[in-house]
């Protein structure tokens, strides 16, 4: 059935006259319930969204007008079918709702959390061309996956019988967990390779609990245990095992999803001072070594002046990060205004109400060390915002001799990431960029090795989950036909 | 999970771990590292794979008891299993037939030397060990030296032992005595640095193996980068050995206190827990 059948079933025509348009464009956007910012600004673990209760997400759903030409879909890097899940969701029939969304998601509760939503699939819905608040597709979603997860009634997915080809898999964060999922519903036995000692990829070590809890991406994992997908922590492709390895081994093809883990600096004077660190190291030490239980062996420094250079999701996470460890100034320090911020709507929103503050066009020069070589302060130069770079973001100039000092106890870096050098350093001939990502083919994912396919950060540079788990997704369809052959 | 199929004491402080790593121990070199993490809530420290056996499958690290975490690991026995272990890191020693080299170590530097003293011989070098510490009980590996190198002369500040003195004056004795074609030093930044020092007078190149605090040894944090010759470098891809002339010994050293105070309530926590106190 196509889209145009589909919408055509008597349960959504009936659906769609229940209630006229204007009736549904006239209902206000469903607020997702919230910590109160006080009290989260000093928890950890807890999460700040708490997820709509059934009435809510059907209330919302009415708002939808299940348009023929559903033109949020086209903002879904995916695809998902959004007017089906979400007119399910009218009907209360939530566990139906959750396999439409598995026919093109491997992972709905996290993409549900933390997808741009208002940059995606809810900048295209029908409502904002009417000045009105797009349909809470994010939050439905998350609903939805939630309501399946929580049922107990999580659907399994069918499996086609074991073929018994080995198909390896290196790294395990979004990219590579969808494409582990896929090849094993097809019948693969699949082995993912990861280099740390937890599975999940960014979704462990970077994004935080009070954003996406760890149970959550664990629940997923088990899932894709469950289909008979192993997992291999502590082991490196290209140092501990080379491809050379694998394919002795039988291997008959390999995903590589290896992420963009190579933190950037500035480059400028004192960056080496203590006290200064990336927002990998930080936010690793506090999500995957847990630095800051009582119980836990590695330290973290607990700043009381912090600032964070950047205005990204990570550097968002890592300034409410610090906030929630005790700082009493936790400051955003970032080159462009508010506007051109590439952090989520959401997250900013929350920032500010937990008391971040926003160093907007502000870009740091130096930073000046005490006797022992800790960071005490920092050279802010002040920017203003001049043409439109290529990026189409107007690009910031400086405003010639004018800075600010800050005392500061500790910084974060947080100016983005690399690819990983590693397996494009381990593997001769595969062809990279001047970047360092690898080079696929666009329909394919496969790089010029034919057994190697490639997906997620270490091909885009740093993008989103979405798009990571629609490159596994697509990787391994192609991967599948082109063992076929 | 990596099983400990054999324990041995060097001294009360320095201690032998045979570990079952039948991968790593096929893709080692000397000069790389793993990183290891002991119990649930373990850090992860980095650790020289000083040997390994193919056959066995097995490698070996020589671990100094410092501070809470080289403690938990020196306190598991035969038996035991490592939480988790991962390598080989960084990149291997360049190792070819120099001439003459001098392996100046000391302290904790002692135990990541000795692979590189093996590779060293093995490439055709005339091998001298530098062997320094405070004192004679401090002086560990001696014997495991003299196997290996052709000639390893003592150093103590106090003179309790072999020669008085710092390990410089053990590496300009050489040096004055016989022409030097390279310099390793592997030791607590402080010593590498005058090391590094005495053989920039001398114009003997010298490669310093740096060990800086590490979080993931994998690229991924920066916790362990250091300035070389004027560039930022992560000790643990780009590393662990460096040009030693090139490299900033005072920022690596401001850099290494950085955790001093925390880490020292994490070892009076650890000793009051196991009633040392
Ligand atoms: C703090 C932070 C917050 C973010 N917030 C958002 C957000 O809100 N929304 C959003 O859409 N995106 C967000 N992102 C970006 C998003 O997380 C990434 O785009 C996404 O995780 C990329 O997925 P991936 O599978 O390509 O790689 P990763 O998630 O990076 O996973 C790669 C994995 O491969 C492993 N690996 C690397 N090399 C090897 C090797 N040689 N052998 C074995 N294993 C290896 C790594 O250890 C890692 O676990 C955020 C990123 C960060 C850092
Ligand atoms: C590449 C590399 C290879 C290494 N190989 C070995 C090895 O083969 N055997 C071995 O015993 N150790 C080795 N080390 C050092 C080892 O990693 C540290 O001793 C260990 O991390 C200390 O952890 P801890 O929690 O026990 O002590 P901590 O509590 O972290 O430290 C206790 C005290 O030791 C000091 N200290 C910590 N780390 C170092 C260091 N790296 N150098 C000098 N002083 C330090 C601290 O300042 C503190 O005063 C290596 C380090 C690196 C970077
Ligand atoms: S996956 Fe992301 S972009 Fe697609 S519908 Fe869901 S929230 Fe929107
Ligand atoms: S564009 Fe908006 S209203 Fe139309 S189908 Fe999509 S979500 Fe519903
Ligand atoms: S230890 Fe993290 S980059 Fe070297």
């Amino acid at each position: 059935m196509n889209i145009t059948e589909e919408r055509a079933q008597q349960w959504r025509v009936d659906l769609r006259n229940a209630m006229k348009a204007k009736e549904r464009t006239g209902i206000p956007r469903v607020h997702m319930p919230e910590l109160d910012p006080q009290y989260r600004s000093h928890t950890l673990f807890e999460e700040v969204n708490l997820g709509l209760t059934p009435e809510m997400a059907m209330q919302e759903a009415k708002r939808c007008l299940d348009c023929a030409n559903p033109t949020c879909m086209q903002g879904c890097p995916v695809g998902i079918y959004i007017p089906k899940f979400v007119k399910q969701v009218e009907t209360g029939d939530f566990l139906a709702a959750a396999r439409t969304l598995k026919e093109t998601s491997a992972l709905p509760a996290v993409c549900g959390r933390v997808c741009p939503q208002e940059k995606q699939c809810e900048a295209q819905c029908i409502h904002t061309k009417m000045n009105k608040d797009a349909v809470g597709i994010g939050n439905l979603e998350r609903f939805v996956a939630d309501y399946e997860r929580e049922s107990g009634n999580i659907s399994v997915p069918e499996t086609a019988p074991a073929n018994g080809i080995k198909i390896a898999v290196v790294g395990s964060g979004p990219a590579g967990l969808s494409f582990a999922g896929d090849m094993a519903k097809l019948g693969y036995d699949v082995t993912v390779f990861e280099a740390l000692h937890e599975i999940g990829g960014v979704l462990k070590y970077g994004i935080p609990e009070f954003r996406l809890p760890n149970a959550i991406v664990d629940v997923e994992i088990n899932n894709l245990k469950a289909i008979g997908v192993k997992f291999i922590n502590n082991c490196i492709v290209g140092k501990t095992i080379t491809i050379d390895d694998l394919k002795a081994d039988g291997f008959k093809g390999v995903f590589v999803g290896s992420g963009a883990g190579l933190p950037r600096f500035m480059n400028i004077k004192g960056e080496n001072l203590v006290g200064i660190m990336s927002s990998n190291e930080y936010l690793t030490r506090v999500n995957l070594m847990d630095a800051s239980s009582e119980n836990s062996d590695t330290p973290v420094f607990l700043g009381k002046k912090v600032a964070v250079i950047g205005g990204g999701n990570t550097a968002m996470d890592s300034v409410r990060t610090a906030r929630r460890l005790g700082a009493e100034r936790a400051m955003i320090v970032y080159r462009r205004s508010e506007e051109e911020m590439p952090a989520r709507l959401e997250e900013v929103k929350h920032a500010k109400e937990e008391g971040i503050e926003f160093m907007t066009l502000r870009n740091p020069i130096d930073f000046k060390g005490n006797v022992q070589g800790r960071v005490v302060q920092m050279t802010l130069q002040v920017m203003e915002l001049g043409e439109p770079d290529a990026s189409g973001r107007r690009s910031p100039v400086e405003v010639p001799g004018k800075t600010e000092t800050i005392e500061v106890d500790e910084v974060i870096i947080s100016v983005g990431v690399s690819p990983n050098p590693l397996i494009p350093q381990s593997v001769t001939g595969l062809e990279v960029t001047k970047w360092g990502t690898i080079v696929v083919n666009n329909d394919t994912m496969q790089t010029d090795i034919p057994m190697i396919f490639a997906g997620g950060d270490i091909v885009r540079g740093g993008a989103t989950v979405i798009l990571a788990m629609g490159d596994g997704r697509k990787a391994a369809a192609s991967m599948h036909e082109w063992l076929s052959k | 999970m990596n099983k400990i199929v054999s324990k041995e004491y060097f001294s009360a402080n320095v201690i032998k771990f045979e570990v079952e790593a039948p991968l790593i121990a096929r893709s080692r070199k000397a000069g790389h590292f793993v990183m290891v993490k002991v119990g649930a809530k373990g850090e992860r420290i980095p650790l020289t794979i000083a040997d390994a056996n193919i056959l066995k499958g097995t490698i070996t690290l020589v671990v100094q008891k410092m501070g809470v975490s080289s403690s938990k690991l020196c306190a598991l026995n035969e038996g035991d299993y490592i939480t988790d272990l991962v390598g080989p890191l960084g990149k291997a020693t360049h190792i070819e037939n120099f001439g003459t080299v001098i392996c100046a170590c000391g302290g904790v530097g002692t135990a990541p030397m000795l692979p590189i003293v093996a590779a060293l011989k093995e490439a055709g070098n005339k091998v001298i060990t530098v062997l320094a510490a405070r004192s004679k009980d401090l002086i560990i590996l001696e014997e495991q030296m003299k196997k290996l190198a052709d000639e390893v002369i003592v150093m103590t500040d106090d003179g309790s032992y072999g020669n008085k003195g710092l390990v410089t004056n053990g590496v300009e004795k050489v040096i004055n005595r016989e022409k030097v074609d390279l310099c390793v030093t592997i030791g607590p930044a402080i010593m590498m640095k005058f090391v590094s020092l005495l053989t920039k007078k001398y114009d003997v190149p010298t490669l310093a193996s740096l060990n800086t605090i590490m979080v993931d040894g994998t690229g991924m944090c920066g916790a362990c980068r250091v300035s070389v010759g004027g560039k930022t470098k992560f000790v643990c891809v780009d590393g662990p050995e460096f040009d030693a002339h090139l490299v900033d010994f005072d920022e690596m050293l401001m850099r290494l206190g950085g955790y001093r105070d925390i880490e020292r309530e994490e070892m009076e926590k650890l000793k009051c827990a196991s009633g040392a106190f």
